[in-house]
């Protein structure tokens, strides 16, 4: 407790009193604007799969359930990496922002290869999008989440960037937080997909 | 425990442990109402997790926590109401 009091004291009573929004308000409408297409999407899924739940049941069997828990595994630690570039930012610990970044990156990265792995494997067995519903379902909600993957991948690209020549700091953190929130949703959005559509049944 | 004092880190912990069950409960071939509930359980504790701790809107307008929340409310909903039907 008693190397609690040389806390930083940026949270002053005004401060603390007052809800902050991490990065621009901008990327909130911007975030919320996607988890709402992903909404219908996860929506169109599960009502598809109420008149078609034998089809979905027997070939949700076919889908590596491993690789798509070992993604998730990957997402959320690549998340949380981030996370610690932020909390590094805070505490303006330079190098630590960036190579936290960078780890959250290569989680992104690992993400994609695994689902290149599970993609080649499906495509290689000659499933298509029009093979029946279900692969239509997996195919193309996977592969949309698989763009936001990419995305957000970029955007961690320009953060590693910026924070390589020192933008983020103590004084301001903002561009961050805000792709720091993106990454966020994209590991959100999987938390929710992976048991819809590898493991409920 | 200086770890668990971070709660990033303590998403972090619980959010891995979650997902294992999840896989395991695949594993094992978990169907029905139970195990369905169960998973849309866990992935509400696992999204709230994301989105108070990592994303940080534990202290943010409650505006924001709230339109996040609620769309985890509302897709468990929807994906809930979906396999209630397809169990009739």
């Amino acid at each position: 407790m008693t190397n609690m009091t040389d806390a930083p004291a940026p949270y002053s009573a005004e401060t603390a009193s007052a809800r902050r929004l991490p990065g621009d308000l901008a990327i909130w409408f911007f975030i919320l604007a996607e988890m709402l297409a992903f909404a219908v999407f996860f929506a169109a899924y599960a009502f598809a799969r109420a008149s078609h739940v034998e089809e979905f049941n027997l070939y949700q069997q076919t889908l590596d359930r491993n690789l798509g828990g070992l993604n998730t595994l990957l997402l959320i630690t690549g998340s949380w990496f981030v996370v610690r570039a932020v909390q590094a930012a805070h505490k303006d610990n330079q190098q630590a922002i960036a190579l936290n970044i960078l780890i959250g990156w290569l989680c992104g990265g690992g993400f994609l290869i695994v689902k290149v792995i599970e993609y080649s494997a499906k495509f290689g067995a000659g499933i298509s999008m029009s093979t029946n519903t279900f692969y239509m379902f997996y195919i193309s909600l996977t592969f949309f989440h698989f763009m936001h993957v990419i995305l957000g991948m970029v955007i961690l690209t320009v953060l590693w960037v910026q924070a390589r020549k020192g933008v983020y700091g103590r004084h301001d953190a903002h561009g961050l937080e805000s792709g720091a929130a993106y990454w966020h949703m994209v590991d959100l959005l999987w938390i929710v997909l992976f048991p819809l559509v590898y493991v409920m049944r | 425990m200086d770890f668990l004092k971070n709660p990033a880190h303590r998403a972090w912990l619980v959010l891995i442990v979650a997902t294992s069950i999840t896989w395991y409960l695949g594993e094992v071939g978990a169907a029905g109402t139970a195990s369905i509930v169960a998973m849309l359980l866990i992935a509400f504790v696992k999204g709230r997790l994301v989105i108070l701790d990592f994303m940080e809107l534990r202290e943010a307008p409650k505006m924001w926590r709230i339109l996040l929340e609620g769309w985890l409310i509302l897709v468990s909903s929807l994906i809930l109401l979906a396999y209630w039907i397809s169990l009739k």
